[in-house]
């Protein structure tokens, strides 16, 4: 039976979270369907990579090493991925929407004209019959904001294979898969796909940060939208983060202004959060915002528009200046901890 | 290096980003005509850097196609304002219902026709956020792709050396043209309209293609040529929830702070 497929993000030689995100799905469907998951690995250095994997229920791990395949690059790993699929005939294949996923599912996409849909948040298998009365069995729901965020859309992809995906990091959630066995290694025959015209770009230096500001670690966020007014008033939120033991998030309004860093961006076109505790302050609640945090287990939201939407999602709203309810909330925090 | 011939692509969006109070109607749907249809911001992003490569380049020039209604021809005009040489706005019902895949078909075709040495795309365009059009124009002209532009550090006898903008750092790469390039928003912005351009062009008439004159395989193209559907559309409506709703009064933020030191939700 036609497998699924994830293809595994390497961060030199450890597997991006975003990927084994991806398997945790991918393990989920596959039982659905009856069906094996397999992961397919590009780079160098593999020895041992399926250890980590099996852990995530791949029954299969695809391997090629080979040292023009780390770093990632667009075309060799096109080319191959490509053949792979072409040989292995998945019904579907699933991506981290990162950077390198983003630059290369696509790619693939075009080479295979199969069907490839950006930045899913949810991804479920069910029937489809469309309006000429053709009617398909254990399809790949795959659900996504659109339009800005103002409607969820819900596409399919009747009849191309492999049904393709991207998934942005922390919106599924990574969770060994129980009394999981050991994955089969599976050597990819790879030299037969490359082209040598797949490697004509060169990489010239490289500079990959470690990851500064985590914020889907952290237990408590305090998010600032385009209504904290300056980048001065951000400090407010800083010192109550440090406080509480929380990062500081921001809507992208407030990025674009200038307030804070892009990597604190949450939302649709940031990154998405599920802490315990989401304070929301100076933010409206535009769906493009809420969509990255509304999986939090409790969110007060501090406004001065009494009809802010943020207000609807609240657990606490409070109808009021950020300015002054945020030194309150520090003050009784201290005086009521221990 | 020698001249090239740039094309830029572009689409005309909603400004989703400005989704204000009258922008969803009573029902809750989204009610399109109340959002202004602007020039997406990346693409602006990606004619700044080919009009630089014209001013680096001598010989070079700067054409933008797009794909779109009628009045998508606007953008195409601003971009000649900018100093773009030339637009070609491709349309008809044939392109519509066009999904990522089917989009990047109909560009290549007229792609083809344009013969370019260098393509050059916004990163994404902003109703969307898919960032996929791109690599799929790279992927069928079969031509190397470098993505997230941010600048062009140097260029060489056949190759541009350029600097990427990932999720975490910059890399560097060196490619050779003809190549696909897709730009960041982090890239300089682009120049304003040039006032004796504006009066210079303003009537100046732009190129419109139909379906039939970019010799498209039918299949391809549009809603047919679209591997992916909609099986459902869902407005956004918010959960309703309890709720506690204050002033922010001392009291009450006292209280609130009790109740979640009480129920460890915060230490």
């Amino acid at each position: 039976m036609n497998s699924v497929f994830v293809y595994i993000e390497l961060e030199g030689r450890t597997p991006a979270e975003v990927s084994l995100e991806l398997l945790t799905k991918g393990r989920e469907l596959a039982t659905t369907l009856g069906v094996k998951l397999e992961a397919v690995v590009l780079g160098h250095g593999l020895d041992g990579i399926e250890k980590e994997l099996q852990h995530y229920g791949a029954d299969v791990v695809w391997v090629a090493d080979d040292k023009e395949l780390a770093p990632f690059r667009t075309l060799p790993h096109t080319s191959i991925l490509c053949g792979l699929i072409e040989q292995e005939q998945p019904q579907i294949a699933l991506f981290g929407a990162t950077s390198i996923g983003r630059d290369f599912a696509p790619r693939v996409s075009a080479a295979l004209k199969s069907g490839l849909t950006a930045d899913c948040t949810e991804l479920v298998i069910g029937d489809h019959a469309d309006a000429k009365g053709n009617e398909y069995k254990n399809l790949l729901y795959q659900i996504r904001p659109a339009f800005g965020g103002n409607i969820i859309a819900t596409i399919v992809n009747p009849e191309r294979r492999p049904q393709m995906a991207t998934v942005r990091e922390g919106v599924m959630k990574r969770e060994h898969a129980k009394g999981h066995g050991p994955a089969e290694v599976k050597a990819i025959d790879y030299k037969k796909w490359l082209r040598g015209e797949d490697l004509v770009v060169k990489i010239i230096d490289r500079h990959i940060e470690a990851r500064e500001v985590d914020l889907k670690a952290a237990p408590v966020i305090v998010a600032g939208g385009y209504g904290v007014g300056s980048r001065d008033n951000f400090k407010l939120l800083y010192e109550l983060a440090e406080m509480l033991g929380g990062e500081v998030g921001a809507s992208r309004a407030a990025v674009d202004a200038g307030f804070t860093e892009h990597c604190r961006q949450i939302g649709q076109t940031g990154v998405t959060v599920r802490p315990h505790l989401y304070i929301a302050c100076g933010i409206s609640g535009q769906i493009q915002h809420t969509a990255g945090m509304d999986g939090s287990s409790m969110v007060i939201s501090i406004d001065k528009d009494p009809d802010a939407p943020i207000h609807k999602i609240a657990d606490y709203a409070i109808v009021g200046d950020m300015n002054e309810v945020l030194p309150k909330m520090v003050k009784y925090y201290k005086q009521n901890s221990k | 290096m020698k001249k090239l011939n740039i094309v830029v692509l572009a689409k005309q969006v909603p400004d989703t980003r400005n989704v204000g109070k009258d922008a969803m109607t009573a029902e809750g749907t989204v009610n399109r005509a109340a959002l202004a249809a602007i020039f997406n911001p990346e693409d602006l992003n990606a004619l700044e850097m080919a009009l630089a490569l014209k001013s680096q380049i001598p010989g070079t020039t700067v054409h933008v196609l797009t794909m779109g209604p009628e009045r998508a021809e606007e953008i195409l005009r601003d971009s000649i304002f900018r100093g773009a040489d030339g637009g070609t706005l491709l349309s008809g019902r044939e392109f519509a219902g066009a999904d990522t895949l089917a989009t990047s078909y109909a560009l290549t075709c007229a792609l083809k026709k344009l013969n370019p040495d260098l393509v050059v795309a916004g990163r994404q365009a902003i109703d969307g956020d898919t960032a996929q059009v791109g690599p799929q124009v790279a992927g069928k002209m079969d031509l190397p792709q470098v993505t997230y532009a941010e600048e062009v550090v140097e260029i060489k006898e056949s190759t541009l050396v350029i600097k990427r903008r990932l999720e975490r750092g910059v890399e560097t790469v060196e490619c050779p043209v003809p190549a696909v390039i897709t730009v960041n928003g982090t890239a300089p912005d682009c120049r304003p309209k040039n006032a004796r351009r504006v009066m210079r062009y303003k009537n100046m008439p732009l190129t419109v293609w139909g379906a039939a004159d970019v010799d498209p395989d039918m299949d391809q193209l549009g809603l047919n040529g679209s591997p992916t559907k909609v099986k459902k559309i869902e407005n956004v409506v918010f959960r309703a929830k309890e709720c506690k709703r204050m002033t922010g009064t001392d009291t009450e933020i006292e209280g609130m702070m009790k109740e979640l030191i009480a129920s460890h939700t915060i230490g």
